[in-house]
């Protein structure tokens, strides 16, 4: 329609047509974000991969080195340590994701003040890593309430120093991370859950199966897809973890709480070998690659199928 | 009879599960703001206290006259406001076209963005870092900022609700003879406001909270945003606990203001970035 009046006030050939228009203010539209997006998500994903294969301390040009940062990250085993780390921290994904089901399960249900305990379980998820581990910081400390527990449900002999244990600490970590994960993969599940529709819920009711049974065969395989994307968003999050650690043990004692993003923080903004961080993060990148497909192909397959 | 004594037993048990998981997710937070608000007694003690000894407002007075915690505040308030309002032009701008034009490149800049949330970019800051240097935005809050504004999550939602807003209603605007900015900022930026307000309530959430990249970019602590100035000052001052808990406490305020004013938007955002 536009098309034939333009063509009736104007000469055919003299202007642009509306399609180019069209075009010419869509993308003034989507400039700034194009840009940014350019500069700061796509040109990493290039960059990220030449630095890794240079030799780059911002004082001085970059240098060519070929392999010989892949050659170094491997033979230092901080990498080790910090990847073996890394993948430790998955044992919180099952955790948290088990949990966050069945706390959805209990607030999935009309009660007076339910909102309010949803509140109170989503509250440390809105709250930054930095306050976080300051708070639990105080939690562990040598006469803190994680001691007090230990001492009076007798697990303790005496006051644990959790933060300074080689192994412990990172699994003290992790605790963290459980408790301000929950919330968010909670919302998840209730989203997923109020999704399903009553009516076949009643119907699997109606033909005899009872609650837990009603779960197992309607709730479960009709939740898959949630589970699908919170499990996989977990399993991400645990091999990028950082933060939590960074404020808590800052990596120590003796490096044995160092994760491989804290590694690759290390090398750049502590030693400014950067061409060494980018290295570690090839390895990251592809570790997260091959969990992600992995992760599809385990739930594709059925490796979670308790029905 | 003992149908109704059963129910009230099982109510009992489910609002004192209820109440125990509620404990475990908020003792952190009790502890801090009663610890904030003790004047005498010890910090740490056998039992901890949930109620503060002493009770008083001195911490929180002396942390913001000793401590340039006042100062972080305010940081935190410039660059929070920076960081959404930047968030929410770039995203309802880009947002536009993708839902509303038909264009070349569309469908092959949608998948571009669909691809970012799937590539693996863990060591994107370090590039991130070398390209601002670069820029000269280094200590600035711009250096902050700008890598995040255009928020592929928040296209993503933006889009999601331009789409449901009637086509008669921009047809009418454009055979009036309005520019499609006009339409934009006339129309649909109007009919979009619970998603622009999730997307505004989670970047607040977001860049209040951030600590490890304006500490990377910021070299002035001067200019250091709350989050990343409790860290410095409890390095600093990490025997004076009460001090740093008040600190701690003035950070989450409002948060948890935004939290109790726009918990509907949190739940929409949510589920908008699951979609």
């Amino acid at each position: 329609m536009r098309g034939s009046k333009a063509l009736s006030l104007a000469p055919a050939r003299s202007l642009p047509g509306p399609r180019f228009r069209t075009a010419l203010v869509a993308y003034l539209f989507l400039a700034p974000a194009l840009v940014l997006l350019s500069v700061f998500t796509f040109a990493p994903l290039v960059l990220g991969v030449f630095l890794a294969f240079a030799d780059y301390n911002v004082l001085t040009p970059p240098r060519w080195v070929g392999t010989e940062n892949l050659r170094i990250v491997t033979q230092d085993p901080a990498f080790w340590v910090a990847l073996r780390n890394s993948l430790r921290y998955l044992l919180v994904v099952p955790a948290l994701q088990l949990a966050a089901l069945l706390l959805a399960l209990l607030v999935n249900r009309r009660l007076p003040g339910i909102t309010l305990f949803r509140a109170a379980y989503y509250v440390p998820v809105i709250t930054s890593f930095a306050v976080a581990g300051l708070m639990w910081n105080w939690m562990y400390a040598q006469h803190g309430v994680v001691n007090w527990v230990g001492l009076r449900l007798g697990l303790l002999g005496r006051p644990f120093d959790w933060l300074n244990h080689p192994t412990l600490a990172l699994y003290a970590v992790m605790l963290v991370t459980f408790w301000k994960g929950i919330g968010y993969y909670m919302v998840l599940y209730l989203a997923g859950l109020q999704a399903i529709p009553q009516e076949l819920l009643e119907a699997a009711r109606v033909d005899g199966a009872g609650r837990i049974q009603a779960f197992f065969l309607v709730t479960l395989p009709l939740l898959r897809p949630t589970l699908l994307l919170g499990t996989l968003l977990s399993t991400l999050a645990a091999v990028k973890v950082f933060e939590e650690v960074y404020v808590m043990t800052g990596g120590g004692p003796f490096g044995q709480t160092t994760t491989a993003l804290l590694y690759i923080y290390q090398k750049a903004f502590q030693e400014f070998r950067f061409g060494l961080a980018a290295a570690a993060g090839l390895f990251v990148a592809a570790l997260g690659l091959g969990l992600s497909l992995l992760h599809v192909r385990l739930f594709r397959e059925g490796g979670l199928r308790p029905w | 009879m003992v149908r109704n004594l059963r129910s009230t037993l099982g109510h009992g048990l489910l609002y004192g599960l209820l109440s125990g998981i509620a404990l475990l997710t908020l003792f952190p937070f009790l502890w801090t703001l009663s610890t904030s608000l003790s004047t005498g007694g010890g910090v740490f003690t056998f039992p901890p206290r949930l109620v503060p000894e002493h009770p008083g407002l001195t911490n929180f007075v002396e942390v913001v006259q000793a401590l340039p915690v006042g100062r972080y505040f305010l940081n935190s308030v410039l660059l929070t406001a920076y960081g959404v309002l930047g968030t929410l032009l770039v995203c309802s701008l880009a947002a536009y076209p993708l839902a509303r034009m038909d264009f070349p490149g569309r469908d092959a800049i949608l998948a571009a963005l669909l691809g970012t949330l799937l590539l693996p970019n863990e060591a994107a800051f370090v590039v991130n870092f070398l390209t601002l240097g670069r820029l000269g935005l280094v200590n600035t809050y711009t250096g902050v900022v700008l890598p995040s504004l255009a928020s592929v999550v928040g296209i993503f939602l933006l889009r999601q609700a331009y789409l449901a807003i009637p086509q008669e209603l921009l047809d009418a605007a454009r055979v009036d003879g309005a520019s499609e900015l006009r339409i934009w900022a006339r129309i649909v930026l109007p009919l979009s406001r619970p998603a622009l307000a999730a997307l505004g309530t989670f970047s607040f959430v977001a860049y209040w909270n951030s600590f490890i990249w304006p500490l990377v970019v910021l070299r002035d602590p001067d200019r250091y945003p709350l989050a990343v100035g409790l860290l410095y000052l409890q390095g600093l001052f990490a025997h004076n606990t009460r001090l740093i808990a008040a600190g701690t406490v003035l950070a989450m305020l409002p948060i948890l203001a935004v939290f109790l004013f726009a918990q509907r938007s949190f739940v929409q955002g949510l589920e908008g970035a699951v979609r």
